[in-house]
């Protein structure tokens, strides 16, 4: 039970010897007739008064199963098999009056009942009966008792009920009779949400309109809430009605890189710029490759060259391989990409391609509750390739990468130079015939609920709730409004973030983290905003240099998000944030340049995402936590580092040969394989020694620059 | 006179005269601190005002108890070191009025147990509750739960609102807004935190007690203007007031009389009480509960409790008159309608009785400076209306036993006391099958005003009653019963209050107006103490421990 402090093993009384001596007895009788196979009924009655005693002694529960196959077998009349039968349940319901919650008594009822088949199945729910009035009328531990004692009997009586076809609606109403009794019962809401997923998921009778449906059971969990504001197992069930009422069933494609109707220039050098094009619909590659980036609404499987087609001059688009961009490894992801290659050859300047994509016109992608993409879409860009300036490279040298702020600067041609890039969800929705799904009722029931909760905003559930309703609003705006919406709730919602993370230290990670992604929504969900973090980077006297770097340093960002309104970034700013991971970084391919300094970042593992970063040139990790706890708890949220090795197929023992200790820092081993870093800073991690620094200048042999020292 | 059986010994601690229930629980808690006790009662039944009776008992019942049937005591000659005082009658119904509209739907007179001073009914956790189980009490008795409580609105749809008086309930209530739930759900709290703090205060410093929820001065002010300072709305004040701690007389009128003020203190205390009743028991839905069988179940159990510890019972047994000590002019003894003299250092007696004042005991009177000719009438502090009703029909269709409070102001303007129905139903073994008995009482100063009351009440119940009748009849087409008047059968009476007193000889409280037992225990209690200084009034036994336990 919980709340009850263990009691201090008392010195043993003789009644309690004896008690022992006896059990000790019983128990090894048990284990010599399992052994010799002895299932008389002097046998039996021995191992009863066993398990009636100790009904967790799983061996004797399956002692008494073989028991009752042997009897059975030898048994020749109705009546015997009844009795035995009769005998066992018996056994079991002594059994449960010493232990109400013993599983192996409970397994074996139902095993019982099995055999049985479903003859006196009124007794059983006879019993259930009993064991709820037991358990909700003892007056001084009824709290406690009923809300601990009442999954166990549900699944039991959910296994009778299925034996006998309870329909689920008979389910829904005895959940509801427990909430009425005391709707302190997170398994009554729980076992609520699963019935109700079901009946409406299959459009049963009375359950076909998911709207009334929602509509009453968040009057009822209202009751609840508002009832006692304090009592938590109302708060999960409301957070699963707003998810029901926001979520989209079928994922939808919301952001690509290129997006529709750009003008891609891929130049192959680093310094390429000119002035008459935007910056940011160029993409400088060394090879002669280019990304192309799908991201939808939610993580989905099955995107492929069957269910997308790309007609580009140079690739077969059988030949296509599409990626996940997750660092786990479902196969599941927001963000896919694959990879167009111009061939090797010399001179494309100035001609541009046209590329043409369609999305989600055969079914196939799916998404992780079974939905498949609903909206068909077609987009289209053109690619030009700029080729080599022979001048252009020699004159001007790759030259390190410094983040300081006097290297970046700012001015009105930015925000002109952006228009085509930021909010390429917009570009999307014009071109498909995207169906606003916020009806008119999920807006009004928003509406009403927001009313609603204002007045409880002087408490946590009512804070949190608004918060979770607002952004609801927000979104459901945008899904219903053609044009663009201005979501308007932001400073509103991350007031109550910020109220709860000091009314509530013990959750303030979580606030927190909700805090974060607010934040990183209002920072890129429109031009202007986003405008504001982007800058310069270079002398800004100098024409020859001309790169947009997003800058969303020193914000107190812990969570990133909402990659899919900056796909196109390549130079990114994370410094003096609160950051400990950065999944779904993957995502941005482009990056080539990264900042992550003074961040909390606390192993490389917690960096697995970079690795898929196959730009990624500049990295910058200087002053985070990497190798300050001894033991990585990250380790556990990432995938396990044994699924690197083995996908890799990297040969540890090579490292060990060139006496590296790849045992102590496999973590940084791993990290770097795939990598082509040329700069990198570590300087101000307690793992940044000189042997570390060694370490890694053998394990990535790019490396120009390390913590800003040329290397040679 | 050959009747009368000849007691033996003659002479004991304490003589009871009456088994009411305060009588009852006085004797029953005498013969467990060891005294001899002798109970008579010169009825034929236990309870005397407390009683349960069958329908044509109940009737002669309240019509020999009332004003107009003033009975002459026999007047037997004096002894010779004695001075008899003759016991007088005291007949504490008035203004009866049976009215028999329907009798032939009654059926048999015994299969009721009409209830003399209904409605009452027990809190679970009612300190009541306690001496029963303390006594033994329980062994000879049963409750049921009542199944619901509603609160009475003149205006609205529906008028009879269930009373969210727990968490469940709140949550449940369909008639309070989202908002009045959470306003009412966190005065409970507030309320529990300061129940708690006083549980704390009891064990711990002074520190602790000044961090207290709810100070000092709000606790002596009245409670309404507490409910108003923590902001709620009239409709809830008026159901935590009328409906949880069951006040008896208007508590926003300003020129209510000071002791009818409730003070926060005591409101607290009785919504303390209501929610330690929640939930105590097994059988109860809710937080009140009835004896099957009806009240008078409780003075027979009390009686069977003192038997069990040796006391002498005696019923059919009239007194005649006190005697009196000629030189001490002090209680001795009670002559018998045998004739037999009987003494004892005590008598306990009920209200039904008088003593007339003679000379001798009047004389200790003067000396006390109060007038002879005042003392008979000055007992009566108040009036209580009373009515019970027989009807066919539930109020409630599914439910049988339920309360129903019109608190003030519900049923017209004037009214200035809360009324309160009782209907209970063949479950509790207090009527046949398929019909239901109503009881319905008020507090009131005047006759007329307490019967208006009552008048008001039993049309407004009539007035749902058919509304029930009307939608069942349409449903059962087969029912062809003609449009008869709800009630098959009522008596209305308005009944004496006196409070106990202890001078020379105890005289017991009559039944109160108040729902439950708690003032008359109180008083009762208080007697006890008065007669037995030095004893425990129910000692803490092993006994009780367990019978707790086995419930």
């Amino acid at each position: 039970m919980h709340g009850v402090p263990r009691q201090l093993a008392k010195p043993k009384d003789e009644a309690s010897i004896a008690k022992s001596s006896n059990l000790r007895s019983l128990q090894s009788q048990l284990l010599d007739n399992h052994h010799n196979k002895i299932y008389t009924k002097e046998a039996l009655e021995s191992s009863s008064k066993l398990l009636e005693t100790n009904p967790e002694l799983y061996t004797a529960w399956n002692y008494r199963k073989l028991a009752v196959e042997h009897n059975l077998g030898i048994a020749t009349d109705q009546d015997s098999i009844k009795s035995i039968l009769d005998e066992e349940l018996r056994v079991v319901e002594s059994a449960l009056r010493a232990n109400f919650k013993s599983y192996g008594a409970w397994h074996h009822r139902k095993w019982i009942l099995k055999k049985k088949e479903c003859s006196s199945l009124d007794r059983e729910f006879k019993l259930l009966d009993k064991l709820f009035k037991v358990d909700s009328r003892n007056f001084h531990a009824w709290k406690y008792r009923s809300s601990e004692s009442y999954s166990y009997l549900r699944y039991f009586s959910r296994f009778v009920a299925e034996l006998n076809n309870v329909p689920e609606e008979e389910e829904l109403k005895h959940t509801q009779c427990m909430i009425d009794m005391n709707f302190s019962n997170y398994s009554a809401w729980h076992n609520r949400s699963a019935i109700l997923s079901h009946l409406v998921g299959q459009k049963a009778h009375g359950f076909i309109s998911k709207e009334e449906v929602l509509t009453d059971e968040f009057e009822l969990v209202h009751n609840a809430i508002f009832t006692d504001t304090d009592d938590q197992s109302g708060w999960f069930y409301h957070h699963w009605l707003l998810d029901q009422t926001v979520a989209q069933d079928a994922p939808v494609l919301v952001s690509s890189w290129p997006i529709h109707s750009s003008e891609l220039i891929v130049s192959l050098s680093r310094n390429f710029y000119d002035p008459l094009l935007s910056p940011s619909t160029i993409f400088c590659s060394d090879a002669q490759t280019f990304p192309l980036i799908l991201y939808f609404s939610q993580a989905v499987e099955g995107v492929s060259s069957c269910t997308v087609s790309v007609e580009f001059t140079f690739c077969n688009n059988d030949d296509l391989i599409w990626r996940p961009l997750s660092s786990n490894k479902s196969g599941k992801s927001k963000a896919w990409a694959t990879y167009l290659n111009f061939p090797n050859r010399e001179h494309h300047s100035l001609k541009v391609y046209p590329v043409e994509v369609s999305v989600g016109h055969s079914p196939g992608i799916i998404s992780s509750s079974g939905f498949n993409c609903s909206f068909p879409l077609d987009f289209a860009f053109t690619v030009g390739l700029q080729s080599i300036d022979q001048n252009v490279a020699e004159g001007a040298e790759t030259k390190m990468m410094v983040w300081e702020n006097n290297h970046f600067y700012t001015n009105e041609s930015l925000l002109h130079d952006f228009r085509p890039t930021i909010l390429s969800l917009d570009r999307l929705k014009i071109t498909k015939d995207y169906e606003p799904t916020a009806s008119k009722w999920h807006l009004e029931t928003l509406t009403s609920l927001i009313d609603l909760f204002r007045d409880l905003s002087d408490c946590k559930i009512g804070k949190l709730t608004l918060a979770r309703l607002l952004t609801a609003h927000d979104v459901m705006m945008s899904y219903t409004t053609n044009s663009v919406y201005k979501k308007v709730n932001f400073d509103e919602i991350l007031g109550l973030f910020s109220d709860l993370m000091i009314l509530d230290p013990p959750h303030s990670r979580y606030y927190k983290d909700q805090h974060s992604l607010v934040l990183m929504e209002q920072v890129t969900s429109n031009r202007e905003s986003l405008a504001k973090h982007c800058w310069y980077y270079g002398d800004s006297t100098s024409d020859l240099q001309k790169f947009v770097c997003l800058r969303l340093n020193e914000l107190s960002i812990s969570r990133l998000g909402f990659y899919e309104h900056i796909l196109w970034v390549q130079m990114l700013d994370l410094s003096h944030n609160e950051l400990q991971s950065v999944e779904g970084l993957e995502s941005l391919q482009l990056l080539s340049c990264l900042n992550l300094s003074h961040n909390k970042l606390s192993s490389f593992t917690a960096l697995e995402p970079l690795k898929q970063l196959k730009s990624l040139k500049a990295l910058d990790l200087s002053y985070n936590e990497i190798g300050k706890h001894s033991i990585d708890t990250t380790r556990y949220l990432c995938s396990s580092p044994l699924s690197h090795s083995l996908e890799d197929g990297c040969n540890i023992g090579d490292y060990a040969n060139e006496g590296i200790e790849v045992f102590d820092y496999w973590e940084t081993v791993l990290f770097s394989k795939g990598l082509q870093l040329i700069q990198l800073d570590i300087v101000g991690n307690k793992v940044s020694d000189e042997k570390f620094r060694a370490l890694l200048l053998k394990l990535l042999s790019s490396l120009k620059w390390l913590d800003g020292k040329s290397v040679n | 006179m050959a009747d009368y059986p000849s007691i033996d010994p003659s002479s004991f601690d304490l003589i009871v005269i009456g088994t009411g229930l305060p009588e009852s629980i006085l004797a029953s808690a005498s013969a467990t601190a060891g005294k001899t006790v002798l109970h008579l009662d010169p009825n034929s039944f236990y309870g005397n005002h407390f009683s349960s009776l069958p329908l044509d008992h109940f009737s002669s019942f309240l019509q020999s108890h009332s004003h107009c049937h003033s009975q002459q005591p026999n007047i037997s000659p004096p002894t010779s070191s004695s001075n008899c005082l003759h016991l007088k009658h005291n007949n504490l119904f008035s203004h009866v009025h049976i009215s028999n509209p329907h009798s032939e739907y009654l059926g048999p007179s015994n299969k009721f147990s009409l209830d003399l001073s209904g409605p009452k009914l027990l809190f679970c956790a009612d300190p009541m509750v306690n001496i029963m189980l303390k006594s033994g009490a329980t062994y000879h008795i049963e409750f049921k739960g009542v199944d619901a409580t509603y609160v009475y609105r003149g205006d609205g749809d529906d008028k009879l609102m269930t009373v969210p008086d727990s968490r469940s309930a709140i949550f449940k209530s369909s008639v309070l807004t989202l908002k009045e739930k959470r306003q009412l759900m966190s005065f409970f709290k507030t309320v529990q935190e300061h129940i708690l703090e006083l549980e704390a205060a009891l064990t711990s410093n002074e520190e602790m007690r000044r961090a207290r929820t709810i100070s000092d001065e709000e606790l002596e002010c009245p409670f309404i203007d507490f409910l108003t300072t923590k902001g709620l709305p009239s409709n809830i004040k008026s159901i935590i007031l009328y409906a949880i701690a069951m006040a008896d007389y208007d508590q926003e009128t300003p020129l209510l009389r000071k002791d009818f003020v409730i003070k926060t203190k005591d409101g607290i205390k009785s919504l303390a009480l209501h929610n330690m009743s929640l939930g105590r028991f097994v059988n109860a839905s809710g937080a009140l509960i009835y004896p099957i069988y009806g009240q008078g179940e409780l003075s027979q159990a009390f009686c069977r409790c003192a038997a069990v510890k040796g006391a002498l019972y005696v019923l059919r047994m009239p007194v005649t008159a006190l005697l009196i000590d000629k030189e001490s002019n002090c209680y001795k003894g009670v002559r018998l309608a045998s004739g037999q003299e009987l003494f004892s250092h005590h008598l306990v007696m009920s209200p039904s009785f008088t003593v007339p004042l003679s000379s001798t005991i009047s004389s200790i009177r003067d000396v006390q400076g109060d007038s002879s000719e005042s003392s008979s009438r000055s007992d009566v502090e108040g009036l209580v209306a009373r009515a019970v009703c027989i009807t066919r029909v539930s109020i409630k269709p599914d439910l049988s036993n339920l309360l129903i409070i019109f608190p003030p102001r519900s049923l017209y303007p004037e009214q200035m006391t809360s009324v309160r129905a009782l209907q209970l139903g063949s479950g509790l073994a207090v009527c046949p099958p398929g019909l239901f008995v109503l009881y319905i009482s008020t507090m009131c100063d005047a006759v007329a005003q307490g019967k208006e009351l009552l008048h008001a009440a039993m049309n407004a119940l009539a007035h749902l009653l058919s509304r029930k009748h009307e939608s069942s009849t349409t449903m059962e087409s087969d029912c062809v019963e003609e449009d008869g008047p709800n009630f098959l059968w009522s008596a209305i009476y308005v009944q004496e209050l006196r409070k106990g007193s202890s001078e020379i000889i105890v005289s017991c409280p009559t039944p109160d107006g108040r729902l439950d037992y708690r003032d008359m225990l109180d008083s009762t209690i208080k007697l006890f103490h008065e007669m037995y200084a030095e004893v425990e009034f129910f000692p803490e036994t092993e006994d009780a421990e367990n019978a707790e336990n086995d419930e």
